[in-house]
């Protein structure tokens, strides 16, 4: 059964700051969807293999040819901060 | 100019007088705006509207390119705004790209603005398309033009209750787990997923990679032929698309004789309310009556697909919404402390309860220790969703059921609980784990309010879905008529607050 804590956890995995209220919140939803996604484990899959995609598709890779990517100056158009050309961010802690 | 009703008016009409010059782009556009101003105030279908470039570049269509027209020029669409439109704010209906301007355009956008379609706007949605009701929107909340009271299912519920509504002639929606089919059934439009692959998404803003898929919402299956025709190709820019086998061709059938049609007896036990199972029948009667051969099937792990989904989808969306970081665009949160700090903080602002909540079940289900429970148990059991198809396309051409187990409900109604929202995807979610392509077509009202009939094909069976949908049709004899009503009018208000960051 999953906690505040293990709440906490998660978010804090996901960079995902969550306000007292809403861990609680969380805690509680979160109960509930995963007593649903239980379900599945009514079923025996050992011998099933996962599908992780729907194509038989492998190596997709196009032409190796050059070509024009994003300019800078695009790249850098709706960064929220920049400086010297470069996205700009707060130190590390 | 003859008279146009936006409301009825098909593509194929409207396409035919454009080629034979009774009517202007221009005054084609201007009917849709027209109407835009005319309702969007009860509506809300559209987070931006584009008028200005809409006149203008109709007017363009023509005078300057009467030689030069290509294959949709001059009729008007809308874009769910999940799509990146270059110059054109994209927002995905989340705060966190409120302030986003695209550099580029995505694929299926860039082919239709070639054939020289014209933008009326971009439509709302769920957060980064996450919802079933368009209630997850950061901006507005969009109602459906049959009873302004209820909502217009999502996640593109903007698109379809613009299609709905007469504000546009048609638009691209994008389907992850229903998110076309089930509002096209609410609003009694034609909205179809395409087989997962059969259009780029280039472009489109990423939720469950794996099942995500463009595709159009119309009035009519030979105008979702049409406009699926111009979405479909093979894409440099997305390894996952593939070319169709066969080019989409125009529906014309009217007959459906020998046509064999599997009927899930798992969908019709998923608590589909009584006016919608009627309508259902009824819609397997006038198919028979057109000589297809209707049987009972079963897809017997039905009722793990929604778990399954639930793990495979947030998971997905978990890892492509870590883009989302406050450093190369969108939100940055105020004076961050440190880059941690910026990245918990900005996302925690940024994201509504529902993308939050995915984030958070998807990075649970991928997180040591929970992997092989959730997520490894989830691609399995989606191998057996998609065997469930295979083993019942052995013996059938298409699968039929009810797009959703009940009709438009009402604003507000299922918000509180999660869960209650969710199973309204029970009819068209398994189709998107096993990457097949379907179609939601309205086949009658049940109080007033539309109903949706859904057909499956196995991959790469579009033509064959486009054709039996098309004779159904015909003999369904669906009339658009939304009334604008609002039957909570008198009652006390339920509406929620607008944020008010409306980006028109």
């Amino acid at each position: 059964m999953i906690g505040e804590d293990d709440v906490r956890y998660v978010a804090k995995l996901a960079r995902l700051r969550l306000e007292p209220d809403e861990v609680a919140r969380m805690t509680g939803e979160l109960a509930k969807i995963l007593a649903h996604i239980d379900k599945m484990s009514e079923l025996d899959v050992a011998a099933v293999p996962p599908t992780a995609h729907v194509l038989d598709v492998v190596n997709v890779a196009r032409e190796d040819r050059p070509q024009d990517g994003l300019s800078r100056a695009d790249a850098l158009r709706n960064a929220p901060a920049v400086s010297d050309d470069c996205f700009r961010v707060p130190r590390m802690g | 100019m003859p008279t146009l009703d936006p409301v009825r008016l098909t593509a194929r009409e409207a396409k035919r007088l454009l080629v034979d010059g009774e009517i202007s782009a221009a005054e084609l556009a201007k009917v849709y705006l027209d109407q835009i101003s005319a309702v969007e105030a009860a509506v809300r279908a559209f987070i931006l509207v584009t008028a200005d470039n809409a006149a203008k570049y109709s007017t363009k269509v023509d005078r300057e390119m009467q030689a030069t027209r290509g294959p949709l020029a001059g009729l008007p669409i809308a874009i769910k705004d999940n799509m990146v439109t270059e110059g054109v704010t994209t927002t995905c209906a989340s705060r966190i790209l409120s302030n986003y301007m695209p550099v580029y355009t995505a694929t299926a956008v860039r082919q239709v603005w070639e054939d020289h379609v014209v933008m009326l706007g971009k439509t709302n949605l769920d957060e980064f398309a996450m919802g079933s009701s368009t209630e997850n929107s950061a901006y507005q909340t969009t109602r459906n033009p049959w009873d302004l009271a209820t909502v217009p299912g999502g996640s593109s519920g903007g698109s379809a209750a613009a299609v709905a509504a007469g504000e546009t002639l048609w638009a691209l929606g994008s389907d992850t787990g229903g998110s076309i089919r089930q509002p096209a059934a609410l609003c009694g439009v034609v909205g179809m997923k395409p087989t997962y692959g059969a259009v780029s998404r280039y472009g489109l803003i990423a939720f469950a990679s794996s099942l995500d898929q463009i595709g159009p919402l119309t009035r009519s299956v030979y105008d979702c032929a049409l406009l699926l025709q111009h979405l479909v190709g093979q894409d440099p820019k997305d390894s996952t698309s593939v070319a169709l086998p066969e080019p989409v061709t125009l529906p014309d059938a009217e007959r459906l004789d020998g046509l064999r049609v599997g009927i899930p007896s798992e969908y019709l036990a998923a608590g589909i309310e009584p006016g919608v199972r009627a309508r259902f029948d009824e819609t397997i009667a006038r198919l028979e009556e057109l000589g297809g051969r209707c049987t009972e099937i079963s897809l017997p792990h039905t009722e793990y697909a929604l778990p399954a989904y639930y793990i495979i989808a947030p998971a997905e969306a978990s890892a492509n919404l870590a883009r989302f970081d406050g450093v190369r665009y969108g939100h940055r949160c105020a004076e961050p402390v440190d880059l941690l700090d910026m990245y918990e903080r900005t996302r925690g602002e940024g994201f509504g309860p529902e993308v939050k909540r995915r984030i958070m079940i998807g990075t649970y289900a991928l997180s040591a220790g929970y992997y092989d429970a959730y997520y490894g148990r989830a691609q399995r059991v989606r191998t057996l969703v998609r065997g469930d198809f295979e083993e019942a396309f052995a013996g059938v051409d298409l699968i039929a059921s009810p797009t959703t187990p009940t009709v438009a409900f009402k604003a507000g109604s299922r918000t509180a609980d999660p869960l209650s929202m969710y199973v309204c995807d029970i009819c068209t979610i398994p189709v998107n784990l096993a990457g097949l392509p379907a179609i939601s077509i309205p086949c009658g009202l049940s109080d007033g309010l539309p109903v949706g009939f859904q057909l499956i094909g196995p991959a790469f069976s579009e033509n064959r879905i486009l054709q039996a949908a098309h004779a159904l049709e015909g003999a369904i004899g669906f009339e658009p008529a939304p009334t604008f009503r609002d039957s909570s009018a008198g009652e006390q208000a339920t509406e929620p607050a607008s944020s008010g960051e409306v980006a028109s």
